[in-house]
């Protein structure tokens, strides 16, 4: 069953953007080179940037339709979003920070749910913490739990490992995995790295100079070298 | 510290609830301008950030002088308010208030301008997706990282506000009681014979709320900032 469904294009100063794919469940990795246009489009299906033209289908709703004149604004398309630098709020600690979904979109605290996410991820005790005080690893494993607790119906990670060392790297990465096998949420997941694809990603849509060059299994990984 | 008179408590009440009426009035205000110069992008913010300042520039004689020309009794504004909300600004301590927040005013917006032109737009971007509406995101993610910048708008407009001498004695003249704060006060005992030690006695109480204020503005700084900078 089809989740998501892009066709969108976008002038960017020189940079011309027009890439068309759909994914199912599961991880789909957005995967090239820098440049090639993956934040955008991934900032698109979040509703921060808009396209010129296309449209966005998520599940059996509309995000974005050009003809129609649609654009479901970001807070309304309940759609996860971890950014590279994790943008953790400083004047919160890490508690709210978790917290912030659910308190904008008025839900009823879930105590269980937040255990389980904030256990899932290993950050129960750094709640009371400032973003300030946490490692970059840390920091990104609460970006991650903020997204999850919104209770999103896509989660889009934009290369998430990007800002860490390898040994934080290593020390997010089974986080992610976990979560995609306990977490039935469809991800997007952004990266120019076939290593870090390998291990997440179940779908790989190639990405290079704004175009969609191939979809399909993870076996595009080994024809990008 | 020698006893102050009656006389002499009535102006230092009057000029504190002159300065703080005009900073609270002023300070919704001060954060609308605020985000319209940090954020806002229309024709004309260049004027708009102008007349802003203008009160910093200006003689405050000359302020004081359209004060009272336009929300005098007659005035066009002054005219209006009267009649539709009973306000009157001429000659009362409202008056004064009014020249006081006009005088603050661009001590007012200018760090709250900077503090909002410093936020980090990525992080509102952050909130929306959380499902934040415009608003929320305001008031939950922009205005408190804004906070040091209001703080220290609101602590040198209220410093401001208490100074206050040439606009207001020209809006709202002298009067004992009523539009008759320290400063004015100060200047009245200087010109009679034998004033001098109610004036020293004012003097005192001006410096005591001036280091008062900045000791206060120092405070509520760091503790602003303490709270994004970790504990």
């Amino acid at each position: 069953m089809i989740v998501l469904s892009v066709a969108v294009e976008k002038q960017l100063g020189a940079f011309a953007l027009a890439a068309q794919f759909h994914i199912a469940g599961g991880v789909t990795a957005l995967f090239g080179p820098s440049g090639a246009g993956k934040t955008s489009l991934v900032n698109m299906i979040a509703g921060l940037l808009k396209p010129d033209r296309g449209s966005i289908m998520l599940d059996d709703t509309t995000l974005f339709d050009a003809a129609k004149a649609i654009d479901v604004p970001p807070h309304r398309r309940r759609i996860g979003y971890v950014f590279q630098e994790g943008r953790l709020f400083p004047h919160m600690s890490v508690g709210q920070n978790l917290d912030y979904g659910r308190c904008m979109s008025r839900r009823a605290r879930d105590p269980s749910e937040f255990e389980r996410i904030a256990s899932l991820l290993g950050i129960t005790h750094l709640l009371q913490r400032r973003p300030r005080m946490l490692s970059g690893g840390e920091r990104q494993r609460v970006a991650i739990g903020r997204a999850l607790l919104m209770q999103p119906r896509l989660l889009l990670l934009d290369e998430p490992l990007a800002s860490l060392d390898a040994g934080h790297k290593g020390e997010i990465l089974p986080y992610l995995v976990r979560m995609r096998d306990e977490a039935a949420i469809p991800m997007v997941y952004v990266s120019h790295i076939a290593a870090e694809v390998r291990q997440i990603a179940t779908t790989v849509v190639r990405l290079d100079e704004g175009r969609v060059r191939a979809a399909g299994g993870l076996e595009l990984l080994a024809e990008a070298g | 510290m020698p006893e102050l008179s009656p006389a002499e408590w009535t102006a230092v009440e009057l000029s504190l609830r002159i300065a703080l009426v005009a900073t609270a009035w002023a300070l919704p205000f001060g954060i609308a301008i605020g985000w319209l110069l940090a954020r806002g992008k229309f024709w004309g913010k260049t004027v708009l950030d102008g007349l802003v300042h203008l009160p910093l520039v200006l003689p405050p004689v000359v302020t004081g002088y359209l004060l009272l020309m336009w929300f005098g009794r007659k005035g066009p504004v002054g005219a209006f308010l009267y009649d539709h909300f009973g306000l009157v600004f001429a000659f009362r301590w409202t008056g004064a208030a009014l020249a006081s927040a006009v005088m603050g005013f661009p001590l007012l917006v200018r760090p709250i301008r900077l503090a909002l032109e410093a936020i980090d737009r990525r992080l509102e971007d952050a909130a929306a997706t959380l499902g934040a509406n415009p608003a929320l995101v305001f008031f939950t993610v922009t205005l408190p990282l804004a906070l040091p910048g209001i703080v220290a708008g609101v602590l040198l407009c209220f410093a401001r506000a208490l100074g206050e001498f040439g606009a207001t004695i020209t809006f709202v003249s002298n009067i004992p009681g009523e539009t008759q704060t320290i400063s004015a006060a100060i200047y009245t005992f200087l010109q009679i014979p034998d004033g001098d030690a109610a004036a020293g006695r004012l003097v005192v109480v001006a410096i005591v709320l001036s280091l008062a204020a900045l000791i206060a503005a120092e405070w509520l700084g760091r503790r602003a900032s303490a709270r994004f900078h970790g504990e």
